[in-house]
């Protein structure tokens, strides 16, 4: 054995300069997902203090940077779970009823009717090349209960599964279903106020 | 006959499942005959696809991403790494 035995394995990986290559990456990465600069950070943290930790396990196979950003997904999900579980039923029952705040109940009337009905967003082909729409899905996304901006963020940005969400979280089907749906009818809502075509203006 | 409150809902879970005939029929039918939920629908489709698309901008290029650790944050993870690291070689 050599006094250096990890030399081989370790030899792709340079620990010294994770910082400098991918800290802004992983910073962005994470806050993508979290929406909070100080969790980012300590994500990045945790992440690459673990990656130094667990760097004699690192098989070549992937890339130092997709190894990290491995490593920090999962650092994420623990970091939502805690937050899902800490909050859980009352909370998840407040997110069910929602009323006003959320404006996602009181679209309806008790029989499930409309009360507001949806408006036209403008054309949606274009929405997707118009800075307007995207600043204002930003700005909406940040204005979401913070577990519900995870959720949609685990769901349409990283494209997991339900029952992915569901197991990696511990949360019901059901709870799933409802947090997902919470989350697009407070985005479509927002965005409707926000954006409307981009030419119209704001309604109250 | 579902409600339109109902609809919106199975239109949510459209997108993370695949639906029973059943519920795809009473879906149809109840689209045909309602704009608002049609739209809503729509929407929640779009929603899908604005997040996919920033996704794939950032993937491909990540730094004209907005947002960059600050000098603070930076200072403070190099110092936590080199008390953390057992390897000398933690430094920038």
């Amino acid at each position: 054995m050599s006094s250096e035995p990890l030399s081989i394995v370790t030899s792709e990986l340079n620990p010294g300069r994770w910082l400098q290559e991918y800290g802004d990456f992983l910073f962005r990465y994470a806050l993508r997902r979290l929406r909070d600069t100080a969790h980012a950070e300590d994500m990045v943290q945790e992440t690459l203090l673990a990656a130094l930790q667990a760097r004699a396990g690192y098989s070549g196979q992937a890339s130092e940077k997709t190894w990290l950003t491995g490593i920090l997904k999962h650092k994420i999900i623990d970091f939502i779970r805690k937050q899902v579980r800490e909050t859980t039923v009352d909370d998840i029952d407040a997110l069910s009823n929602m009323t006003s705040e959320s404006g996602v109940d009181d679209l309806f009337d008790p029989r499930g009717r409309w009360i507001r009905p949806p408006q036209h967003w403008g054309d949606p082909d274009k929405a997707l090349y118009n800075r307007q729409f995207l600043d204002a899905f930003e700005a909406c996304l940040g204005r979401l209960k913070p577990a519900l901006a995870r959720i949609f963020a685990l769901k349409e940005f990283d494209g997991q599964s339900n029952e992915e969400i569901c197991n990696e979280l511990g949360i019901t089907a059901t709870n799933c279903n409802v947090m997902l749906y919470r989350a697009r009818m407070s985005l479509r809502r927002c965005l409707e106020l926000r954006w409307s075509g981009g030419n119209q203006e704001e309604r109250p | 006959m579902l409600s339109c409150k109902n609809v919106c809902h199975i239109a949510s879970e459209s997108l993370d499942r695949t639906l029973s005939v059943r519920e795809r029929l009473a879906v149809k039918l109840h689209l045909l005959m309602c704009s608002a939920c049609q739209r809503v629908a729509t929407q929640m489709e779009l929603l899908r696809t604005v997040a996919r698309h920033i996704r794939s901008a950032e993937d491909a290029e990540p730094d004209s991403e907005q947002g960059t650790l600050s000098t603070e944050a930076r200072a403070r993870i190099r110092e936590r790494l080199r008390t953390a690291g057992d390897d000398p070689r933690i430094h920038e």
